[in-house]
């Protein structure tokens, strides 16, 4: 396990995010895939740049989190600007299950089962 | 302290361009349970490090003014991934099993495909409240009993975790990758039971 980043400065964070506490797409799941539409900018926030740079194909929130070290509340604040200027577009496939939806459809059942007996 | 300003570290193979939908598997148990030995057992990456926050008061998530408090909570966990195919890619989570990280469950099982439940016979009461949770929620899960040297009679372990009698509970070596991928290829089977059950309802509700 890597250190947390329970100890890391909170500025730090609050500097990445603006200080900005919501706004984050609420449709961003941890494993919605984000991809980049365009090379980072010169000047551009380093963290946006890294996001831009990682996701040339299509990429996990979640990963993106991973790589870039910080915990998945900021990197869906960080993927929301992108997002907002379309410089990131997220892949939203069929609806994934819900409550009232509870299972996944038996076509992805059955590609999982195959490839799991692949493996 | 970590730099966000250095490059990402490459970790295996990039998803192919045409990925455009993710599915997710949630692990939940207690720490050493086996969570991360279960997913790098059948992962196609190292399983990456990472972690959620949120704020005690039990707000959003995604409430960063928690991040600048002394009541935030932060909880790590680790995932790794098995592609699909050329459209779609499969995500496993290790989550942590003690009750106050609930709310990293609740983000993880939300539009899962299902959960495994990892079982240490030495300390089965971790396991406890996500059972509670998934049962709660209506995310399918099966039980998986990891070995540690104490063989327990399956019967014995059903009865202490108080499972009903549809949830599969199996024996399991994660360190093994025949006996990880046979959990998954359990879950999977399960939540195939659970449509063929429910599908009559539907044709006479619709
Ligand atoms: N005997 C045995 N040991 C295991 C098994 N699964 C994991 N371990 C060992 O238990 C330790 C903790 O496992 P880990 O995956 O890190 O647990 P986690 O905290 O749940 O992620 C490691 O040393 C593993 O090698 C198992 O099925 N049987
Ligand atoms: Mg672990």
């Amino acid at each position: 396990m890597t250190r947390s980043h329970r100890d890391e400065s909170p500025d730090r964070l609050h500097v990445i995010t603006g200080g900005r506490s919501r706004g984050a797409d609420d449709a961003l799941d941890a494993v919605t895939l984000v991809v980049a539409e365009s090379a980072p900018a010169p000047g551009m926030q380093s963290e946006h740049a890294a996001i831009l740079r990682l996701c040339r194909t299509p990429t996990a929130v979640v990963e993106v989190a991973a790589h870039l070290r910080l915990p998945v509340t900021v990197v869906r604040i960080l993927l929301t600007d992108l997002i907002d200027t379309g410089q990131v577009t997220a892949r939203h496939p069929a609806p994934a299950p819900s409550q009232s939806h509870p299972f996944a459809s038996p076509d992805v059942l059955e590609k999982v089962l195959v490839a799991l007996h692949n493996l | 302290m970590h730099s966000t300003t250095s490059e990402p570290e490459p970790n295996g193979v990039a998803l192919p361009p045409t990925a455009s939908r993710a599915l997710k598997i949630a692990v939940v148990g207690g720490f050493g349970v086996g969570k991360t030995t279960l997913v790098r057992s059948v992962s196609e990456i190292r399983p990456l490090d990472t972690e959620e926050t949120m704020t005690r008061a039990g707000g959003g998530v995604d409430d960063l003014a928690g991040v600048e408090d002394k009541r935030s909570t932060t909880v790590a966990f680790d995932f790794g991934r098995i592609t699909l195919d050329a459209t779609s890619v499969l995500y496993l989570f290790g989550a942590p099993g003690q009750e106050r990280f609930w709310f990293l469950w609740d983000r993880l099982f939300t539009g899962s495909l299902g959960a495994v439940v990892l079982v240490d016979t030495r300390r089965i009461e971790h396991s406890w409240y996500a059972i509670d949770r998934l049962e709660q929620q209506g995310t399918p899960f099966v039980v998986a009993h990891n070995d540690f040297g104490v063989e327990h009679d399956l019967e014995d372990v059903r009865a202490a975790l108080d499972l009903d009698a549809g949830v599969p509970l199996i024996r399991c070596d994660a360190r093994e990758r025949a006996s990880a991928k046979q959990v998954l290829i359990t879950l999977v089977q399960h939540v195939q039971a659970l449509v063929a059950a429910s599908a009559p309802t539907q044709r006479s509700a619709t």
